[in-house]
């Protein structure tokens, strides 16, 4: 379709397209940052990925244009049909898997290109230092695509277990230094197909490597840095292909996401060091710390729900286990009888409730609770000492006064909702195993702590009925 | 693209990153990440160039396999973002109490 457009005349008015996306990526960010203007950003955005596609088929001497627009409509359908059916509760390893395909697709292009600088006619043969910047986005690309397609595969439950080997560190360094060399071969020497297979194939396995050891509860933190990552690769191979629009928008990714990680990992007061290199939220570390004393006791939720309903103030603390049991439609229900009764009722939401900052609060939207009566955890803290009930639903870790009290533990040292120290606790939970980390919750065992055990929605039905019955 | 202009843009648009990041409050974060990965979606434009440019049959796979998982960042991430974000349907009040 170019022979009829002006080479020059193509060229402007790809390069205006690219600049128009770069501002409404950017402008887009910015509106997705405040809750009223979050909507829009999305769209804005939108409008300038559609743009930079549309007029991205104007650039000169390409071919393929049947098959690139079957790779798109394949993609873009499947994405998009995965997309509209995935549940609320299964966002984060859906966008574990779209960046990954980002990387998969970034580490793809540095392959073509550096296949073609072998014949001499690479579009990249004149820009300084494009090989090297094309392996080095490779390899960031390869790895965000196996790690966050493993990250993919633990949260949706098909990869259950946790794989060690002693001396894992030191192969994975092994393997790690066999990639730089061969990346340095691929950047600077003659390489043949075996350099180039090798290369991409220990890419592959590296970011397996690098993955299959970390436990659920840290796979937030991990899906954050291989967005970072993926947007890093984007930006190098935006480089060398000579495409602005990919490198500003690759590398305002890449910082975001390196920042958004470690608040992340701040929120779990967990270094990032120690999520990559040492074990955790995996079972196996949490049999150590001080004895648990007392028992669990347990109470019938009409009971609880009487509490409730001659209290003055209610503070619920909603976990990842409501959000599964599809509870949060039911406790809202719940919610509003209690006000109606002139309860006072807040939700506590500790950064990392459900499975990445923020995804709770998307489950209360979805439910239809209004963000004014959702606070986060330093507004709220304070709060617990005054409170008549703290109604845990569904929450373990981040409500473990072992964070406080107990050096030893894991998790000493993570900021958690104070909900011991209301004056009664109420515990929705589904068994009387340990949680996702596989800690003792010390909580459970607090003299004014009592457990009610059931699905998340039956208890809370029945929260429901016996608030009714008064 | 003369390096050192490459250099400019690549420390701009970090600042730039850093900023937006920098102010969000919490209950965006899960929303804004999924924004940023729709973003780099903007990876199928390289896919698109690169299949466009490539002449054998191993090119033309490998240049095919990018445009289709570009085209999977950039739809998925566009859709899934677009459905967590339809929940902060505006209120009538004013939130508080979230910002951090």
């Amino acid at each position: 379709m170019n022979e009829f457009l002006d080479p020059k005349l193509a060229g402007w008015l790809i390069d205006a397209a690219y600049f128009l996306a770069a501002i409404l990526f950017i402008l887009g960010l910015k509106k997705m940052s405040h809750p009223t203007t979050a909507r829009g950003g999305i769209v804005w955005a939108g409008i300038g990925m559609v743009v930079a596609t549309v007029i991205s088929y104007l650039t000169p001497d390409m071919h393929n244009y049947m098959l690139m627009t079957a790779a798109i409509f394949i993609g873009g359908v499947l994405a998009w049909w995965t997309g509209k059916k995935v549940a609320m509760t299964d966002m984060p390893q859906m966008i574990a898997l779209y960046n990954g395909m980002g990387g998969g697709s970034a580490a793809a292009i540095a392959a073509v290109e550096l296949l073609r600088l072998m014949t001499g006619k690479g579009l990249s043969h004149d820009i300084p230092a494009a090989r090297e910047l094309a392996v080095i986005g490779a390899l960031i690309g390869t790895i965000a695509f196996s790690g966050s397609l493993i990250a993919f595969a633990k949260l949706q439950g098909w990869m259950r277990k946790v794989y060690r080997f002693p001396g894992q560190q030191v192969f994975n360094a092994l393997v790690f230094v066999a990639i730089i060399v061969l990346g340095f071969m691929l950047a600077l020497t003659d390489f043949t197909a075996w350099h180039f297979i090798a290369f991409f194939g220990l890419a592959l396995l590296f970011g397996v490597l690098m993955t299959v050891p970390i436990g659920g509860a840290d796979m937030p933190v991990v899906i954050s840095l291989y967005n970072a990552l993926t947007g890093l690769a984007v930006g190098f191979e935006g480089y060398v292909l000579d495409n602005p629009a990919m490198m500003i928008a690759g590398i305002v990714v890449g910082s975001a996401g390196t920042l958004l990680t470690q608040l992340m990992a701040k929120a779990m007061n967990r270094p990032l060091t120690n999520v990559l290199f040492a074990g955790f939220g995996t079972g196996d570390s949490g049999g150590a710390g001080v004895e648990v004393t007392g028992s669990m006791k347990a109470i019938d939720p009409s009971d609880a729900a009487i509490t409730m309903a001659y209290a003055d103030k209610v503070i619920i603390v909603p976990g990842y286990g409501m959000a599964v049991a599809q509870a949060q439609h039911k406790i809202w229900e719940m919610t509003q009888l209690l006000v109606s009764k002139g309860v006072k009722v807040v939700f506590a939401i500790h950064p990392v409730a459900g499975r990445m900052p923020g995804h709770m609060n998307v489950l209360l939207a979805e439910a239809g609770v209004p963000y004014d009566m959702i606070y986060d955890l330093e507004d709220v803290n304070n709060e617990f000492g005054t409170a008549d009930v703290a109604l845990v639903i569904g929450a373990n870790d981040v409500v473990n006064p072992a964070a406080r009290k107990d050096t030893s533990s894991p998790i000493y040292g993570m900021p958690i909702l104070d909900a011991d120290r209301a004056k009664n606790v109420f515990v929705v939970k589904r068994g009387q195993g340990t949680g996702f980390s596989g800690i003792e919750n010390l909580l459970f065992f607090e003299d004014n702590t009592r457990m009610c055990y059931g699905d998340a929605q039956d208890v809370a039905q029945k929260f429901i009925a016996g608030v009714k019955s008064l | 693209m003369e390096g050192f202009i490459a250099l400019y843009i690549f420390m701009l648009a970090a600042f730039t990153g850093y900023e937006i990041i920098s102010k969000v409050p919490v209950i965006l974060h899960t929303p804004l990440m999924s924004g940023s990965n729709f973003v780099h979606g903007i990876v199928l434009v390289g896919a698109m160039v690169a299949l466009g440019h490539a002449d054998t049959t191993t090119e033309q796979v490998i240049g095919f396999i990018a445009v289709l998982l570009g085209a999977g960042n950039a739809v998925g991430g566009y859709v899934v973002t677009e459905r967590m974000l339809e929940m902060f349907k505006p209120s009538n009040k004013d939130k508080k109490g979230d910002a951090s």
